[in-house]
């Protein structure tokens, strides 16, 4: 794994960050996608990118990697401006995309050569690290399967593998576990832990909180195209919200919640869940164990909490 | 920002392995491939050639055979040009997301459309040149002139698979394709002069058919088959290179319109 997939993610940018993002801003027909944002990854760090469906990620990520022109702002990603030398910058860089596209008429051995070869790897180099790459994604044995015959987590893995063949420094990855089983999202999870551990720098965008707070060293909340909140994912916490959370459901609770109002610092209601978020939840659970017709659950706050208190409860789309 | 859109195609030479990969696929299914791009145009060659041209006298001093053998060979270089950029471009850029895949590495997407071109193009050259050995092989073509057809149907594939693609930048689905072939193909096979000489159409068709890829490519490689050399060699072959020219270059404008704006 070490000669292949190499710790020499240490310093690809010069020393200046992996990833650059300066007053970015991109419209579409007269509506603003993304409407002005900064950011800036440090090598070897994992950047998480939240927001609801049509906040802006994938736009950003696409001016990001030179696949969007953007309307202002300047961006750098592995020390190269982009859109102008994207193409050099994204020789430095894996993408494991939102949607699988691998080439279905291709065995899983093809993918990985014909992948290799537009980044100018030659035949000779990518039959030899084919084997390992597939080791890494745990589809060992599987060099001539075809696509088809693939399960979904199975293509998602090949997927990272194939954004691995040109050993980048900076690794892209928009919603890499959507759709997939818990046992494929924890694999996941562990290659790209691996990953960082290696010292690459990992960008992702995700709806899940827990995956975001398991993998990240750093979050951006994007919604309406701004970024709304920055910080670590423990920093966001404490910044942003209550401490505890007490979930009250049951028949009626919402006359009850509104007239216990008081108990909590904050109280949302969500369908008929009644959501308390308290610094101190004692007061609160010691009516609700006298409250026989109501159910509840007493827990930490988490990012989830933050995000919906940040972006609303509304539907997106 | 618009001007990027718009600025001149910046091919290079990475578009090779684009044109390798459309090349590892097709390899996989090549027998069929090949019998389906013989087997369609060689059916209207001896149903039309003997069937018909057993009724009619010589056209242009020759057998009809030997005067529809030409026009069947650029027209099914033709199809086989539009297909690919048609069809098949399409699956790759919106339904499969190859493409996207593909920009997501160094290549540009000027890259990608110059290896779909001299892929489409080589494919029909394929098609074409198919076409002409079994026509040599009837004894129909005279040597070593009609060599040079080989060359003719590339350059004529470039320019159909320019067209394709435009046209395959603005579809939004394959249904779209349809139009391209009633309004545009199937007109240009009657009035280039694939199966009679366009001397039997009225002036003004005639005149069109001036502007039109598939009678140039016709005035050279009807002559060439028949071991004549073709007037106004340097203006077809212009006509033809401007075509697939700035068929290109428009289509290259669209695409990046299309997925990059």
């Amino acid at each position: 794994m070490a000669a292949l997939i190499a710790n020499h993610a240490l310093n690809p940018a010069g020393g200046g960050p992996a990833l650059e993002v300066v007053a970015l801003g991109k419209s579409y027909a007269g509506q603003a996608v993304v409407a002005g944002i900064d950011f800036a990854v440090p090598t070897g760090t994992c950047f998480g990118l939240l927001g609801p469906n049509g906040a802006g990620k994938t736009t950003t990520l696409r001016c990001c990697l030179g696949l969007t022109i953007p309307d202002s702002g300047t961006i750098r990603l592995a020390g190269r401006a982009v859109p102008a030398d994207a193409g050099a910058a994204r020789a430095r860089v894996g993408v494991v995309p939102q949607f699988d596209n691998l080439d279905p008429d291709f065995t899983a051995h093809e993918n990985l050569t014909v992948y290799g070869r537009y980044f100018g790897i030659g035949e000779a180099a990518m039959r030899a690290r084919i084997p390992e790459l597939l080791d890494f994604a745990g589809l060992t044995g599987k060099e001539h399967a075809p696509i088809q015959s693939l399960s979904g987590g199975m293509k998602r893995r090949l997927t990272l593998a194939r954004a691995l063949v040109n050993d980048p420094d900076i690794v892209f990855l928009d919603e890499p576990t959507t759709g997939l089983d818990p046992q494929a999202r924890h694999l996941i999870w562990d290659r790209l832990k691996r990953l960082i551990a290696l010292g690459k720098t990992l960008i992702l965008t995700t709806h899940f909180m827990d995956e975001a707070e398991r993998l990240c060293d750093r979050l951006a909340i994007l919604d309406h195209g701004r970024l709304i909140a920055e910080g670590a994912p423990r920093e966001l916490i404490r910044r942003h919200i209550e401490p505890q959370v007490v979930e009250v459901f049951g028949e009626a609770v919402a006359n009850w919640a509104q007239t216990h109002e008081q108990l909590g610092e904050r109280m949302e209601m969500a369908g008929d869940t009644a959501f308390f978020y308290c610094r101190d939840a004692a007061p609160l659970l010691a009516v609700l164990a006298g409250e026989t017709a109501l159910r509840f659950v007493h827990r930490a706050a988490s990012l989830e909490d933050v995000f919906l208190k940040l972006t609303g409860r509304d539907l997106r789309d | 920002m618009r001007r990027n859109l718009l600025a001149l195609p910046r091919p290079g030479m990475h578009w090779l392995p684009v044109w390798r990969r459309n090349f590892l696929v097709w390899r996989k299914l090549a027998i069929p491939s090949i019998l389906g791009n013989l087997a369609d145009p060689l059916i209207y060659m001896f149903g039309l050639g003997y069937g018909l041209g057993g009724m009619l006298p010589a056209v242009q001093g020759v057998d009809y055979v030997r005067f529809l053998a030409a026009g069947i060979i650029v027209a099914s270089t033709m199809n086989a040009a539009t297909f690919e950029a048609l069809y098949s471009a399409f699956s790759r850029m919106h339904v499969q997301k190859t493409w996207e895949a593909i920009l997501n590495t160094p290549l540009s997407l000027d890259h990608v459309v110059t290896g779909e071109l001299v892929w489409a193009a080589s494919k029909s050259l394929l098609a074409g040149g198919a076409i002409l050995l079994v026509v040599g092989c009837l004894g129909l073509a005279s040597w070593p002139l009609a060599a040079w057809i080989v060359p003719v149907v590339f350059l004529t594939g470039l320019a159909f698979a320019a067209l394709g693609l435009i046209v395959c930048a603005l579809a939004p689905s394959y249904d779209f394709f349809m139009y391209y072939f009633t309004l545009f193909i199937t007109p240009m096979l009657l009035v280039s002069g694939v199966f009679f000489p366009t001397e039997q159409l009225p002036a003004a068709l005639q005149a069109a058919a001036f502007w039109l890829p598939l009678a140039h490519a016709i005035q050279l490689a009807r002559p060439l088959l028949l071991g004549q050399v073709p007037d106004a060699i340097g203006l077809h072959l212009a006509a033809l290179t401007i075509m697939a020219g700035v068929s290109f270059c428009i289509a290259v404008a669209l695409t990046r319109r299309r997925l990059l704006a």
